[in-house]
């Protein structure tokens, strides 16, 4: 079992708590903001966690250090932080879009980066529909996937807002190097609607035109099975449509559908986008856990 | 209130952008040559080119351009001699990257566009554009779906920002008279000298002319139309129309009737295939609220799924969709035909 930090207490911070909080294989130990009236302070104190507000200055001072920091800040922040994780030996899950490390997407490449020291979780976009870029490739040449993430707009928050290009510049990058299309495109929508909606997201990769369809099917299929393993309210909603070949090009489409329904615990179930995120990143530092530090573990909860 | 001291409102043509909706993203440079150089000479002020989801559109989502657009804007810069070339961009969809480009293309206006009550997506942008020496426009969308106060709220947002004009859009055709007037109104209050206010309207509700002139009597100096009405839905407010309007009304827009009326009829027609008209679905966008680009879309997922294609514009208002959600017509769709199959 790896002992755990939280650096960076708000929502995202509080709703990845709850989720170590339950993982056999790390002990949140410690939860860091800024802000000594925070309430995600006050929660981690509450689930018995070291909370300071004075940062990692704090953090890195203390006699013990963590093995796994979560870095729940923002990508400014982190990197700052980034090099004195490293200098301190501690292993960094970076849910920022700072992209100092390897790009994870668990079900696509998680294997190959757990000797890394920082690793970085793409965007919430990008969790949910590189698996399924992934899925195709594996069994269809992709020269072209693009992905469309409609989520609710209270679960946008200012530093998604300000920084929506680098949403549609990462997650496309990571289309491309984590989903194995030849080129990627991401596009993100905030609806208001109210209540407001479920995470959804679309990918669609071109497809040969003698691509055997079923295999991909299946595969598509499989891969969403093993989103699910981590993410419980991951799910197609509608079969994968084909369009072989699409309108009048030389190429096929198949469009897949998925929703992504929060599990609630500290963020509303509609937050899927942020919830994939949290689970995603619990996932990742498990199997850091499981690599790197011993195989005790603890009871769940 | 006017425009400038020669133009009580600025007309900008959005048939090359708004259009390419109706055209499936095909316009060829042939087309944008003659349809910017008719303009140009007919005194349109401005001339939108884009793919109609703006700069960066074309996609899998909203189709792919027959010719890229940055050779569109290009040729559409060549040719115009006296009319300043804009170009719309949607963050989320484009980046910065295609605003520079723009720029480098010597686009001279950048109009930012968000869903009406996500002005803040678009700060970034604005300054960009402002910061290379760009005149900047913001379009608010969808926004029958806001009550004037908070599109009013969100004009602040983007004019402080750096959008010089704020646009009512009304992007699904849906406003109805009074409305426009209550929405222009509250957005030239919250304005005042900081930024004007501009008015994009859909013909889908037969209404598109006359709330373009109730928006300007509201305080609008800023309109949109395109030329025989080429845009999404059953197409924007008539330009040539509008000139006519405006010229009997004394509203001054610069515009030559007859050219107008000469250009839409001798070269926009013949560029399109077939007109834009204020058929049952169109109808159906006006009337449950549906952005009006979602048009062929829902149109050929009616045929692919062979399903009405007015119950997926009927479901896509209930889901109360927003500009982008094109991938959710195909989705819908597959629903329809699963429903009546079991």
């Amino acid at each position: 079992m790896a002992t755990a930090a939280i650096v960076g207490s708000g929502n995202i911070g509080t709703d990845l708590l709850y989720k170590l909080l339950r993982s056999p294989h790390i002990e949140p130990r410690w939860m860091i903001g800024v802000d000594p009236a925070s309430e995600g302070l006050r929660r981690a104190r509450e689930l018995g966690l070291e909370a300071s507000p004075d940062g990692v200055d704090w953090l890195l001072a203390q006699a013990e250090l963590p093995d796994i920091v979560f870095e729940a800040t923002s990508a400014y922040v982190h990197v700052r932080n980034a090099p004195r994780y490293r200098e301190a030996g501690i292993r960094c899950v970076d849910l920022t879009p700072a992209a100092r490390g390897p790009f994870v997407v668990p079900p696509a490449n998680l294997g190959e980066h757990l000797g890394e020291m920082n690793v970085n979780m793409v965007t919430c976009g990008g969790q949910a529909t590189i698996p399924i870029v992934a899925a195709v490739s594996r069994v269809a040449p992709v020269d072209y996937a693009e992905i469309v993430a409609t989520v609710a707009s209270r679960s946008a928050g200012p530093g998604t807002r300000q920084n929506i290009d680098e949403f549609t510049r990462t997650t496309a990058k990571a289309v491309e190097a984590i989903g194995g299309a030849a080129r990627g495109k991401a596009i993100i929508i905030l609806n208001p609607a109210e209540p407001p909606l479920m995470m959804r997201d679309t990918i669609y990769c071109s497809l040969p035109l003698d691509a055997d369809l079923d295999k991909v099917d299946r595969s598509i299929r499989d891969m969403a099975g093993e989103v699910r393993s981590y993410v419980p309210g991951y799910r197609l909603v509608a079969d994968p449509q084909f369009d072989v070949p699409f309108a009048d090009h030389d190429f096929g489409r198949v469009a897949v559908f998925v929703e992504v329904e929060g599990a609630g615990d500290f963020l509303p179930p509609y937050a899927g986008n942020l919830d994939i995120m949290t689970a995603a990143a619990t996932k990742v530092g498990e199997e850091i856990a499981k690599a790197h530090f011993r195989a005790a573990t603890k009871e769940t909860v | 209130m006017a425009f400038s001291d020669t133009l009580d409102v600025r007309v900008t043509d959005t048939s090359l952008r708004d259009g390419s909706h109706a055209k499936r993203h095909r316009f060829s440079e042939t087309d944008v040559r003659a349809v910017v150089a008719a303009l140009d000479d007919a005194g349109m002020p401005v001339i939108e080119v884009a793919h109609g989801d703006g700069l960066g559109g074309s996609s899998f989502n909203f189709g792919f351009s027959a010719v890229d657009e940055r050779t569109l804007i290009a040729a559409a810069v060549d040719q115009a001699s006296r009319a300043k070339i804009a170009a719309l961009m949607l963050p989320g969809v484009g980046t910065k990257d295609d605003i520079k480009a723009a720029c480098d293309l010597g686009v001279a206006i950048v109009r930012v566009a968000t869903h009406c009550t996500e002005a803040d997506i678009s700060e970034q942008h604005f300054k960009l554009a402002r910061d290379m020496g760009m005149e900047t426009v913001g379009f608010l969308m969808m926004s029958h779906s806001a009550d004037p106060a908070t599109l009013a709220a969100q004009a602040r947002i983007m004019a402080d920002a750096g959008a010089q004009c704020v646009y009512v859009v009304d992007s699904a055709g849906a406003l109805i008279l009074d409305d426009v007037t209550a929405r222009v109104a509250a957005l030239v209050e919250e304005l005042g000298s900081d930024a004007q206010v501009g008015f994009h309207g859909h013909e889908n509700l037969s209404l598109s002319l006359a709330n373009t002139v109730l928006a300007v009597r509201a305080g609008a100096v800023q309109v949109d139309g395109s030329t025989r009405r080429l845009g999404a839905g059953s197409g924007n407010t008539s330009c040539e129309a509008l000139a006519a309007v405006a010229d009997r009304i004394g509203i001054r827009t610069g515009l030559d009737v007859i050219k107008m009326a000469d250009a839409a009829e001798d070269v926009v027609r013949p560029v399109m295939d077939g007109e834009c008209v204020l058929d049952r679905l169109s109808l159906m966008m006006g009337y449950a609220g549906v952005y009006s680009s979602f048009l062929k879309h829902a149109w050929r997922a009616a045929q692919r799924y062979n399903v009405p294609g007015a119950e997926i514009l009927l479901e896509c208002g209930r889901r109360k969709l927003v500009g982008g959600q094109e991938d959710q017509i195909i989705q819908i769709a597959a629903h329809l035909a699963a429903t009546r199959a079991a």
